[in-house]
């Protein structure tokens, strides 16, 4: 109870402080009062009486104080009050407050922004149960050449039956589903899992059940389970769909589960999960068709997951029969070697290396940011030295003076962070809507307790940071020379100017290292949009998915001619001039399969490399603008008639025949029982894997062959439209594309519209989203380091106005005072930008993983970004400079 | 004044306050007045501590204080003792009389 009274008393008289001091002199003068009515009573005159009296009590402002200082809050009032003082000083100086603020918040907000992502993609984990279990199941062949491979069937029941470290495997492949009878026939995203997919992830259907070992067999009852979004969208959330049958690519299908609202797969929208449907009787060693997935048994570590893969990949050839067409030793000369990654790793890839850059760059804004203020805070403090000084000579503590100037520049970081967080909201919402749409993890990007802790302690570092330099300056201060009035007989001194010209070579050094940086990106940027990707004008491509599925038209060649009449309609329609057929857009890869030519014998204890599979269409190549260096196109009669025949890129056919005229001829195939084909034609080569890529060597196979790949017909269902059209991103053009479509077959969902050109961006879009970042964090930097450095100069003139007039008196040309201060403001920049360059040299080694045919220290990058910093910097001095010679001699040396 | 007077022994303050006002209520110059008179000056208190102690026991929940009009019609803070300053104080009577008598033992020791 007495403690609950001393809290309910303690904020009392905090928040009333007015009323307890009230109370509490009320009290000493009565108790005067009191002592001089006896000591009247005891005969004492009145006037001698209160003398006695007061004497008798001593010091009443000492009692005051001695009796307030009771109680804890006491001990808060005092800083309170600092604050409240420190409060009312930046509101007095409104256009240092702003400003500062205003600085800081730009610093602030870019590091907030920056941290949020990299706190939503690198640092929170993925939203399962124990999500450090969750690993993808990569691995490499380098007899083969490919660093990263999937999971092949045969492994995934491999792993499943021999694996020591997995508690659950499973299975996956990117997927789309058209599904018709419920509205508009529509192709919605959806992925084929194993049943232990799910239980992998530690996920729980919101209703039904999850697939279990007999969704999985392609004899059982076909099953699917929707998203949550989709259920709601479509099905109104009727809980009585389960159990009901949708059509699902023709046929139908139960509806088993409904997904958890909160479901979400690595960055896929998915709206439908089917099982992926095997007979393990059927399996054969080799097809490296899926994702995999797995859950760590607890304990595990990622090495002995490794170890226990390594050795169930010696097992799977004993387990399962090899490939028709494959050689016997194809398994141990490809040399598989298991890669367990945590799922998080795979998914984030090395975003990571450009996030950190990227923070790293937005930090030393905010020390660009905090040593303007710091400066700002210097100038004020001199102004103050005067006053300082007083309050020491009369016994202000340093502790209290100190307080009081930290107060002020904690004050200040708060108010700058308060600001900077609105900013970053702000920017995040810009960010997401235009530069970072292709990263991994956005839609887990948000501010949140660790973000606003982040800034908070941003905040309060950045303001002891810039405010501690003022303290230590000004704390103790030489009270001879700031108390002689003003020091009107001297010039500053240098030692008075070091501190803030230490700040501006800081932060021209900082600004040189960010404009390095930014400059890199742009050479980058040019070289990588000087790279010919291997096809042209893709803002003129439109492009789109269609799938006949064989439960509608069963025959091949019939599909193939349905597809073929489509294209005939699309390539009718107004302002196409060409239109073509392929299974993956270009950029957006394709199959890996090995390749033998007939006229070079394999060596033995090797395997033939894989190499890139496409499938096209006749026209393809005159459509995308791919250049035909040797040979000619294919034809509609080769496709129908099953010719034997392909087309190879450039590089394959150097690679294989030294020159592109002499392949043609050449007869190649992909499994050993395959028909030989002839080489009819070599095509300009592709940057298939992104524009900073090698281009991959890739073969054009006809959209329906024979005896391919140990099929007997080979076809190509699920396919992308690409026509080449001015008018291409036009919802009018789709309208009429979706037309031409229903013209053939009214039940086809048109599916993933898109130009080539964002096909394009997207492959580029990291580099210019760090490009973008990068030139805005530059150009703040550079701004900020200008401010500075005007700053400073403006000050030395203004400070130096009497020793201007002086020397203007004395006959000093105008031009030797501009000089004497640009060759100032030269000095410090030029001293800058040299610990700049020095820096950048180091630095810029961090982010050699994002540059692209430009060396770090490129040359010419440091010269232009020396140049131009020097030229700003120049200016920058030339403006205070020309306020110094309009100083009137008489005005000067009156002032004061 | 005949005998040197003498600061109130560190610690016994609250509890002659205590005592004072177990007598009857009264405001801060009266417990001055009324511990320098029984103690026939040997104690002189010091009016901030004495203000500060009352301010404490307050806090402590063992006083009440209000403001009243005095016999001679002056506005002064007026002390009272409450239930648990009561039993306080009957604890540090104790307590203090236990000390005292032992260190008035020890003073009488001899050899």
């Amino acid at each position: 109870m007495s403690l609950w009274r001393h809290l309910v008393r303690g904020l009392r008289a905090l928040t009333n402080r007015g009323a307890a001091d009230q109370d509490i002199a009320d009290e000493v003068e009565s108790y005067l009062e009191q002592a001089t009515a006896a000591l009247e009573a005891s005969g004492l005159s009145p006037d001698e009486a209160r003398r006695a009296a007061r004497l008798n009590f001593g010091n009443a402002t000492a009692v005051r104080e001695q009796v307030r200082s009771y109680g804890w809050e006491d001990a808060i009032a005092a800083p309170l009050s600092d604050l409240r003082y420190a409060a009312r000083r930046l509101r007095g100086n409104l256009g240092f407050t702003a400003v500062s603020v205003l600085t800081l918040a730009l610093g602030i907000g870019a590091s907030t922004a920056i941290f949020s992502v990299i706190d939503g993609v690198l640092l929170k984990p993925l939203p399962y149960p124990q999500s450090g279990q969750i690993v993808a199941l990569r691995h490499t062949a380098p007899g083969i050449h490919i660093d990263d491979l999937n999971l092949a069937a045969s492994l995934y029941f491999t792993y499943r039956e021999e694996s020591r470290v997995f508690q659950e495997v499973g299975m996956w492949m990117p997927d789309t589903a058209s599904v018709t009878g419920v509205a508009e026939p529509e192709e919605i995203p959806a992925i084929a899992v194993t049943n232990g997919f799910l239980a992998v992830l530690g996920v729980q259907p919101a209703i039904g059940r999850r697939f279990t070992a007999s969704d999985d067999d392609p004899r059982s009852e076909r099953t699917v389970m929707l998203s949550d979004g989709y259920w709601k969208s479509r099905f109104g959330g009727d809980r009585s769909i389960l159990g009901r049958r949708i059509i699902v690519d023709g046929s139908a299908r139960e509806v088993i589960g409904i997904l958890p609202p909160s479901f979400q797969f690595i960055d896929r929208k998915i709206s439908l999960l089917a099982p992926l449907r095997m007979n393990r009787a059927d399996i054969r060693l080799i097809s490296f068709c899926c994702q995999g997935v797995a859950r760590l048994k607890p304990g595990v570590t990622l090495a002995q997951a490794d170890a226990d893969v390594a050795r169930m990949l010696a097992l799977a050839p004993v387990k399962f029969a090899v490939n028709p067409g494959f050689s016997g030793d194809f398994w141990v000369s490809a040399r598989i070697a298991p890669r367990v990654h945590l799922l998080k790793e795979y998914l984030i890839g090395d975003v990571g290396k450009t996030l950190w850059v990227l923070m790293g760059t937005v930090g030393i804004v905010l020390l660009i940011a905090c040593a303007n203020v710091a400066n700002l805070l210097l100038v004020r403090a001199d102004g103050r030295r005067q006053e300082l000084a007083v309050r020491a000579a009369l016994g202000a503590g340093r502790g209290r003076i100190a307080r009081e100037l930290l107060l002020e520049s904690l004050l200040l970081g708060v108010a700058g962070g308060g600001l900077g967080l609105a900013l970053a909201y702000v920017a995040l919402r810009v960010l997401a809507t235009s530069g970072m749409e292709h990263l991994p993890r956005i839609h887990d990007i948000s501010i949140g307790p660790t973000v606003l802790a982040f800034t908070l302690v941003t905040s309060l570092a950045a303001g002891l940071l810039f405010g501690l330099i003022p303290v230590f300056k000004y704390v103790r201060p030489q009270l001879s020379i700031a108390l002689r009035g003003g020091g009107r007989s001297l010039s500053p001194s240098k030692e008075q100017h070091r501190a803030r010209s230490l700040l501006v070579v800081t932060q021209v050094a900082l600004a040189f290292v960010l404009l390095a940086g930014s400059g890199l990106m742009i050479r980058t940027f040019q070289a990588l949009r000087h790279i010919d990707p291997g096809f042209s004008r893709a803002r003129e491509l439109e492009t789109l998915h269609l799938s006949i599925p064989e439960s509608q038209v069963k025959e091949p060649e019939r599909a193939i001619r349905m597809e073929e009449e489509i294209l005939r309609q699309m390539a009718a329609l107004a302002g196409v001039s060409a239109a073509a057929i392929t299974s993956d857009l270009p950029m957006e890869g394709g199959t890996n399969d090995p390749i033998h030519a007939e006229d070079q014998a394999a060596q033995a204890g090797t395997v033939a490399p894989v190499r890139r599979y496409k499938f096209v269409s006749p026209g393809y190549f005159s459509t995308t603008g791919a250049r035909l260096m040797a040979g000619r196109d294919l034809t509609w009669a080769e496709t129908y008639n099953r010719t034997p025949v392909a087309l190879i890129s450039e590089n394959l056919a150097r690679e294989l025949w030294r020159d592109p005229r002499v392949a043609v001829g050449k007869r190649i195939r992909s499994g050993l029982k395959d028909d030989w084909r002839e080489v009819i034609g070599v095509v300009a080569d592709l940057h298939d894997d992104g524009v900073d890529q090698n281009a991959p060597a890739i073969v054009y196979w006809p959209l329906l062959q024979s005896n391919f790949e140990s099929s007997a017909t080979y076809v190509f269902r699920s396919v992308a439209f690409i026509i080449r059209t001015p008018r291409a991103g036009t919802p009018a053009l789709l309208g009429e594309l979706q037309k031409a479509v229903a013209r053939v077959n009214p039940i086809l969902p048109v599916a993933d519209v898109k130009t080539l050109q964002s096909v394009y961006d997207r492959s580029l879009a990291r580099t210019s989203f760090t490009l973008l970042l990068l030139a805005i964090a530059g150009g703040m930097a550079l701004f900020l380091g200008l401010v500075g450095l005007y700053g400073v100069l403006s000050y030395s003139v203004s400070q130096r106005t009497r020793e201007i007039g002086i020397r203007l008196a004395l006959g000093a040309p105008l031009r030797g005072v501009t000089v004497m201060f640009v060759r100032h403001g030269l000095f410090l920049s030029g001293a800058g930008a040299t610990c700049g360059l020095t820096a950048s040299l180091a630095l810029t080694r961090l982010m050699k993983s994002l540059l692209y045919d430009v060396s770090p220290a490129d040359p010419a990058t440091y010269g232009a970004v020396s140049a131009g910093l020097i030229l700003a910097a120049t200016l920058a001095s030339y403006l205070p400079a020309r306020k110094a010679t309009r100083v009137d001699p008489m005005e000067a040396l009156r002032v004061e | 004044m005949s005998e040197p007077n003498t600061d109130v022994i560190q610690g016994t303050l609250d509890m002659l306050i205590l005592k004072t006002l177990s007598l009857e209520p009264m405001h801060g110059f009266g417990i001055a007045r009324r511990i320098e008179r029984i103690s026939r000056g040997v104690f002189k208190v010091n009016p901030g501590s004495l203000l500060t102690a009352l301010q404490r026991l307050e806090r402590g929940g063992w006083l009440d204080a209000e403001w009243c009009v005095t016999e001679n019609s002056r506005r002064a803070k007026v002390y009272k003792l409450t239930r648990s300053g009561k039993k306080q104080f009957e604890n540090e009577t104790a307590d203090w009389s236990r000390r005292a008598s032992a260190i008035a033992r020890l003073l009488k020791a001899e050899g």
